[in-house]
């Protein structure tokens, strides 16, 4: 069925719906990696957004049962090239347009993803819609009336609404019900959390138990954990003050590990401000320079904020990283509050895990 | 780390002849490395052998020596100009052999040149497979189960400890020369034994076989001196393990990986590198099971590599210009990238697009060659195709390789039975794609497919996808409607594929796209997927749905106007423009010369104030950088294509007398279509490739040429050759490089010669020409209209008859009088004058005695011309660019007739790659079966003509053994040969006939028995090492060339020269007589041979410096 892709600027592609029914809107937002569209679907960080991914071919290893992030589909909608059915690994079970339809995801194929990306690239991200037989002023209808990305906290939608501790699958579990440590603990405030990051820690041998993102710092004391994690997450992190306060009332209490929306929350939780970048970082190809070896990582990303330097010079903390290319802030450290941050996604889950050594950074630290 | 400041000087060495393995890849990778190297200051002491290179040329290094690649004359290069350091990881194998001979033999440290980039250690952990595999065991990488083995009963106790199937590759050899798969003993020991011969270390590497099914996987991986890895590009083969990489359908980036195993084998991939310490760039290859995560490290190659070309022009990363910055100390963030300018080199590629690349066989001219493809390289050279859905770009590179095929054509010979199918499939093949294609015709299950070939089911789906768009096609017919011919065009079809399935002309399918506006958008290559602005210049085609931006190709200068057309209008009023049509992939007949060619042209256009706009598809190459030409389209070199980059482009002409035949072929399309050629007319080009036409105008010219006749059928064959007198030379019409040329001496070997030839043409005539005995001569003349100027003769060392190709040639010539020189000058002003020929016209004569016969001329550049402009110093391809466009010699200051002799005499000659071709035939003849050439230049013709020889490996000895077997029309001929060898010390062995000759006449040939008559026979002598060269010539006798071919074979196997003609013979015996009497390796820069002397190490004329 034809579907179409309406940007809020006016600009309408025509293509074929390969997913569910309906209209959708969200930021529109694109994605440069060559693989990982699993895991991009289910990354709650693209809660609210509508995602274009640049490389045209996808499905082609179709959907398997292990590579999920998060207990379902995130994104608002989903943009590609050429959607297959011609899928071929071992351990798919399904094919990518079989899942985007059962899971009701709202997904537009044959278009032009490369003009979309450019268009995107000059005039900075938008608000979009896509719609399934129906017309463009149907969708456009939709486009104007939908709240702007930035007006809307996507963080409560996906973060847990219990705690629980991460055995290798979600499972929720009353605190009282969890038990006794069998080895370091640690608390993650669960900002929309990536399965990855909870394995990383569990194999890096500590115990990750996740908290609602409402959660206070006692409730996170209260189980006295070795260190906090703060994960990444969607939308504007000026928004989130209940966040930056928890943060505020961990510092300096427990070692802070932040990643991502969670790296933000500190630099706010420090006195520091973000900014929208015009398209965002989404991809796994990012260079970051660490300033101390000035080694270079490949880097997974995907924000559309970033550490603004100029807020930081009376926080005490100092940017340890930066993107090489354009400069910005992707890493924090704040020496007296024991706190760590980086922008980027060190669980990669898509992406290269040239830096899964913060999560064994972190855990030594702990036990120092 | 800023660049080293203790470096100053750099010699680089390149990769010499072009062979199967290593082609024009490290031209590209080599000159880019200079300029890079050049661009921080350094100062470039450039060595290859190789004169059709690009990087050879005087503008691209300091100092450039066109002399052998050995140790010997390396060291002596090393004396004279002392470098800092070497680069040894861009001159593929042979750069990094000699390398590491030089630094074992302790040259490098003897004259304190450091080995830069990647050490020593490094290289010779990747590429001793004893180290290799310690050191991935310490890494924790898993290899296959092997052994590396000096002798055969070290095989042997593996085979009998593991089994078999047993893949056995000879150690430091390239393109896996000489490896082979054993299933059984007997293959085990044929396989083994010929590669401990190969390996210039005796050694090899046994291994067992990663199971078919496996998935091949390659990395391109770089590394700096911090400590900072990235890669740049995977590639997934299409074709499962087991077959050679560079034999292997190629894609990129990988199609069935989920992000886990990609991420799993690029994490193993740094840290191979990392474990390595590699300064520069590496390739990992690996298999992956696709039915776990598990994998093996089947391979590191620790240098740019052939997939490191692909790799860059893959994804507009230039690996080897970042490699040799790495190399003098920059890390990786501090080199700017050449694509955004305004990142660094620090980051992975993001590809928006597929890449499909093929390879090209030489299976057309070697028809009995066998076509199956193994761990042993067949293919001469590859194409490459982008575009945005695999299909399409599988399409395109399917028409780029120019096999006569529009698309993935069911096999010629139809019907093909289910049994022939199945054969056909389950052995890898060149012809695999033609007979997927066909399974699917014949609605075979992907399953079966898959069980047959072991290639993975998602391209399986894909090339059915492609048979299904072509059945609906079938069924439209000439009913094709806009909507279905639409799809067709998005689905990558071209009109030649549409228009045979429907029925429809493609000229009516040209015009109906036109009126409905079905045309490609001009996408561009800018590592990034659009993330960032991107300055390449570096396009391809596609058709998306909206083809709203079809003109111009996109780019962001073009972004900043708000209006596309207004933009267009601007950019068009600035600049003329010219189209300059490559020469497509590297085959055997149109090599690398030709690209030279035509990134000269267009260095000349954009000198002459032209925007110059280069189509090709080959990734090989330098033409295809993006930095050569203002505008790089990657497509294929069909008329639809070419016409589709015309019509947005709207150049002032296009240029195509440098690309070869390819792009002569479209010389009559483009004319009709009204396309403007610059330079020879349309009508030149056909005048002079047509016979009949060109008959004529050399009658009327009264220049002579030997008598020939056109025949359709063997009884007019037979009546023609009588007329035109034995021995006659047989070809069919239009052909390229000789295909299916011979001679022939009576009317039996004529009517063998039809029946073979028939099958080969179908409704082209034969040709029956008188065979001139004498000597070949060739020129390359550059005409303007009103002058010529022959800038050199080449004088052929082998008579008439060998391939032009095939035959050494010495500039200036050696033997020829006076009066032939005129008659060749005066012949070639006039025909140049009479065609009409603006640029370039080579003409090819035979001379026997003092009458000079035209055998052949053609309108376009030809593969002597970068030759010739580096010993005479005349730019012969810029003159005649400039000449196309309007200029004439005499504005260029030049004057016509013969240029002045060049001071120094050089030697071209040509080199095989017979050793991984098996079954295909040795011997010379008028079919052209050389892959490269070499040059020798010295200060005398011996001199050049030894170096030359040394050059091209053959290294024969001052005395040993000679094999001689002479058809008897050749035996008095030889007799001096062969008494000039027995007094230099060489002992004589000969079969019956030729021994008895030779014995009655005075020489003490032994006696040895034909193969057919018992042991010990040649074949003995060969096999046992005992021989050390040969001389064969043919014989007509069917059966006494059966013998002639397995010996000449067996010799290639054990790299034993074997020489068949008594020209080259005579040759050979002229230097080794002249290297007895002085010492022959001295050295010298081309800047000091073509006269431009730099004034503080010239030395005299003759003299040899530290004698």
């Amino acid at each position: 069925m034809k579907a179409l892709l309406c940007l809020e600027d006016g600009v309408t592609f025509e293509g074929e719906s390969v997913g569910a029914p309906g209209i959708v809107t969200g930021e529109v937002v694109f994605n440069t990696g060559m693989t990982g569209y699993q895991e991009i679907l289910t990354d709650p960080s693209y809660s609210g957004q509508i995602v274009t991914l640049t490389y045209p071919l996808i499905g082609n290893y179709g959907i398997n049962a292990e590579d999920f992030q998060s207990a379902r589909t995130q994104v608002a909608g989903f943009v590609v090239r050429q959607s297959t059915s011609d899928a071929s690994n071992w351990r798919s079970k399904e094919t990518l347009p079989e899942f985007l339809a059962d899971r009701g995801v709202v997904a537009i194929s044959g278009i032009d993803t490369r003009t979309l990306t450019r268009l995107l690239r000059s005039q900075g991200v938008m608000m979009g819609g896509i719609g399934v037989g129906v017309t463009a002023e149907e969708v456009m209808e939709r486009v104007r009336k939908a709240p702007a990305y930035t007006s809307h906290d996507y963080v409560r939608s996906c973060s847990t609404p219990t705690p629980y501790l991460w055995t290798g699958k979600p499972e929720a579990v009353a605190l009282d019900e969890i038990g006794p440590a069998t080895s370091t603990r640690v608390a993650v405030l669960d900002l929309g959390v990536k399965y990855n990051i909870l394995e990383q820690l569990r194999a890096s041998g500590v115990e990750p138990i996740v908290f609602p993102c409402t959660s206070s710092a006692d409730a996170l004391l209260q189980i006295d954990p070795a260190g906090v994690v703060l994960t990444p997450g969607p939308g504007d992190p000026a928004r989130l003050d209940y966040v930056v306060e928890t943060t505020r009332d961990l510092l300096g209490k427990r070692p802070l590990f932040g990643i991502c929306l969670g790296h933000q929350a500190i630099a706010h939780a420090l006195g520091g401000r973000t900014f929208k970048l015009k398209f965002g970082h989404r991809g796994s190809n990012h260079p970051v320079r660490d300033l101390e070896t000035g080694r270079v990582y490949i880097t997974s990303q995907n924000h559309g904020f970033a550490v603004d330097p100029e807020g930081l010079e009376s926080s005490g903390a100092a940017i340890t990283q930066v993107n090489i290319n354009d400069g910005t802030v992707e890493g924090l450290r704040h020496r007296d509050a024991d706190a760590f941050s980086i922008q980027y996604h060190p669980e990669a889950s898509p992406g290269p895990s040239d830096s899964s050594y913060l999560f064994q950074e972190f855990v030594e630290r702990l036990h120092r | 780390m800023p660049k080293r400041e203790d470096v100053h000087k750099v010699m680089v060495i390149g990769s010499g002849p072009i062979i199967i393995g290593q082609a024009a890849e490290f031209d590209y990778a080599g000159t880019q490395a200079c300029q890079s190297l050049r661009e921080e200051g350094i100062s470039v002491v450039l060595c290859n052998s190789n004169p059709a290179t690009i990087m050879t040329d005087l503008e691209i290094a300091d100092r450039v020596y066109i002399e052998p690649l050995t140790a010997e004359y390396l060291e002596k290069v090393i004396e004279r100009e002392r470098p800092d350091g070497l680069l040894a990881t861009l001159g593929g194998q042979t750069g990094l052999n000699l390398a590491t001979e030089l630094a074992e033999r302790g040259i490098l440290d003897k004259h304190g040149v450091e080995l830069l980039g990647t050490p020593l250690s490094a290289i010779q952990k990747a590429e001793d497979r004893q180290f290799f595999k310690t050191l991935m065991r310490e890494l924790g990488e898993p290899v296959p189960e092997s052994i590396s083995a000096e002798d055969m009963d070290t095989v042997r106790d593996f085979a009998r400890e593991r089994g078999m199937p047993l893949i056995i590759r000879p150690a430091y050899t390239l393109g896996g020369t000489g490896g082979g798969i054993a299933r059984t003993w007997e293959q085990l020991e044929a396989i083994a034994d010929r590669g401990l011969k190969l390996s210039p270390r005796r050694q090899v590497l046994v291994e067992r076989c990663v199971p078919r099914d496996w998935k091949e996987i390659e990395y391109e991986v770089m590394r700096d001196a911090n400590d900072t890895c990235i890669t740049i590009c995977n590639m997934e083969n299409l074709d499962p393990m087991g077959v050679h990489t560079g034999d292997s359908i190629v894609v990129a980036p990988s199609q069935t990986l989920t992000d886990r195993e990609y991420q799993m084998l690029r994490t193993a991939s740094l840290r191979i590198i990392r474990g390595l310490k590699i300064e520069g760039g590496c390739n990992v290859q690996l298999a992956l099971d696709p039915h776990s995560f598990a994998y093996y490290v089947i391979e590191v190659n620790p240098r740019v590599s052939r997939s490191s070309a692909l790799a860059s022009k893959a994804t507009g990363y230039p690996i080897a210009r970042v490699s040799a910055k790495i190399a003098i100390g920059l890390h990786l963030d501090e080199i700017p990238n050449a694509v955004t300018q305004k990142t660094t080199a620090a980051f992975e590629p993001a590809l928006d697009y597929v890449v499909v690349k093929i390879p090209r066989w030489p299976f057309d001219k070697f028809q009995r060659a066998d076509r199956s493809l193994g761990p042993q390289m067949k293919a001469t050279g590859e194409v490459m195709a982008i575009d945005r859905t695999f299909e399409a770009a599988l399409l395109k590179a399917a028409r780029s390789l120019e096999v006569s095929q529009a698309g993935l054509d069911r096999p010629r010979n139809q019907p093909v039975s289910l049994e022939t199918l199945s054969g056909k499939l389950r052995e890898a093949n060149d012809e695999r794609l033609n007979y997927l294609a066909e399974a699917f015709w014949q609605a075979m299950p992907i399953e079966q497919a898959h069980d047959l070939t072991g290639i993975d089911p998602w391209f399986l789906r894909k090339i059915k996808n492609i048979v299904d768009a072509e059945r609906r096609l079938l069924t439209a017919g000439l009913r094709l409607s806009d909507a279905d011919l639409a799809e067709a065009k998005q689905f990558g079809l071209p009109d030649a594929v549409i228009a045979a399935r429907t029925g429809i002309p493609e000229m009516t399918l040209r015009a109906r796209r036109a009126a409905l506006g079905l045309r490609p958008s001009y996408k561009m290559v800018d590592t990034c997927a659009a993330e960032f602005e991107a300055a390449t210049p570096y396009f391809y085609s596609t058709y998306e749905n909206d083809s709203q931006d079809a003109l111009p190709p996109e780019s962001d200068a073009y972004d900043k106007t708000s209006s596309a057309d207004t933009a267009a209008a601007d950019i068009r009023k600035q600049k003329p423009r010219a189209i300059v049509i490559g020469s497509g992939p590297i085959r055997i007949g149109q090599g690398i010369e030709f690209d030279y060619c035509s990134v000269h042209a267009v260095w000349a256009l954009r000198e002459a104030g032209y925007e110059a706009i280069i189509i090709n598809n080959n990734p090989e190459t330098v033409s295809t950088d993006f930095d050569t030409s203002d505008r790089l389209y990657f497509e294929p070199l069909t008329f639809e294509d070419v016409m589709n980059v015309i019509e947005i482009e709207k150049p002032e002409g296009v240029i195509l007398q440098f690309g070869g035949q390819t792009a002569l072929n479209l010389a009559e399309q483009l004319h009709e279509a009204g396309v403007p050629i610059l330079g020879s007319s349309f009508s030149a080009i056909d005048m002079a490739e047509d016979r009949e036409r060109l008959d004529t105008l050399l009658a009327e010219l009264q220049i002579p040429r030997p008598p020939g006749r056109a025949v359709s059928s063997p009884a007019e064959a037979l009546r023609a050759a009588e007329e035109v007198g034995y021995p006659a030379l047989v070809r069919p019409s239009y052909v390229l490089g000789g295909r299916a040329m011979e001679i022939v001496y009576n009317p039996d070997e004529l009517n063998g010669y039809m029946k073979h030839v028939t099958q080969v043409t179908t409704d082209r005539p034969i040709w029956i020409d008188h065979y001139v005995l004498g000597v070949e001569v060739e020129v390359d003349a550059l005409c303007d209209g009103t002058d010529v100027l022959i800038p050199g003769i080449m004088e052929h060392i082998e008579r008439a008859g060998v391939h032009s190709g095939d035959s050494m040639a010495v500039c200036p010539p050696q033997t020829l009088s006076p009066r032939v020189i005129d008659q060749v000058v005066e012949h070639a002003t006039r025909l140049a004058l009479r065609l009409g020929v603006r640029g370039l016209l080579n003409v090819q004569y035979v001379a026997q005695g003092e009458e000079v016969f035209v055998l052949e001329a053609n309108p376009r550049a030809s593969r002597t011309a970068p030759y010739l402009s580096k010993i005479t110093g005349i730019p012969i391809i810029r003159l005649a660019t400039l000449i196309s466009i309007g200029r004439t010699l005499a504005e260029l200051g030049y004057k016509g007739g013969l240029a002045p002799e060049p001071i120094h005499p050089a030697v071209k000659a040509p080199v095989f790659s017979f050793g991984k071709l098996s079954k295909v035939d040795v011997q010379l003849g008028p079919e052209m079966k050389s892959t490269g050439e070499v040059m020798g230049i010295d200060t005398d013709y011996a001199g050049a003509l030894y170096k030359a020889l040394v050059a091209c490996g053959i290294e024969v000895p001052e005395q040993g053994v000679l094999v001689v077997t002479l058809a008897d029309r050749d035996k008095a001929e030889a007799l001096p040969v062969v008494r000039e060898f027995e007094r230099s010390g060489f002992q004589i062995y000969a079969t019956s006939g030729t021994a008895n000759f030779l014995v009655r006449n005075g020489t003490s040939a032994r006696t040895v028995c034909k193969i057919s008559e018992g042991s010990p026979n040649t074949l003995d002598l060969i096999r046992q090492n005992r021989v050390d060269l040969i001389i064969n010539t043919l014989s007509p006798s069917h059966r006494v060339e059966e013998e002639g071919r397995q010996m000449r074979r067996a010799a290639v196997e054990r790299g034993i020269p074997c020489l068949t003609s008594l020209d080259t013979a005579r040759a050979l015996l002229y230097a080794l007589d002249k290297r007895r009497q002085v010492e022959m390796i001295h050295v010298r820069s081309m800047h000091e041979y073509v006269g431009h002397p730099r004034s503080e190490d010239e030395c005299t004329v003759g003299g040899h410096e530290e004698a």
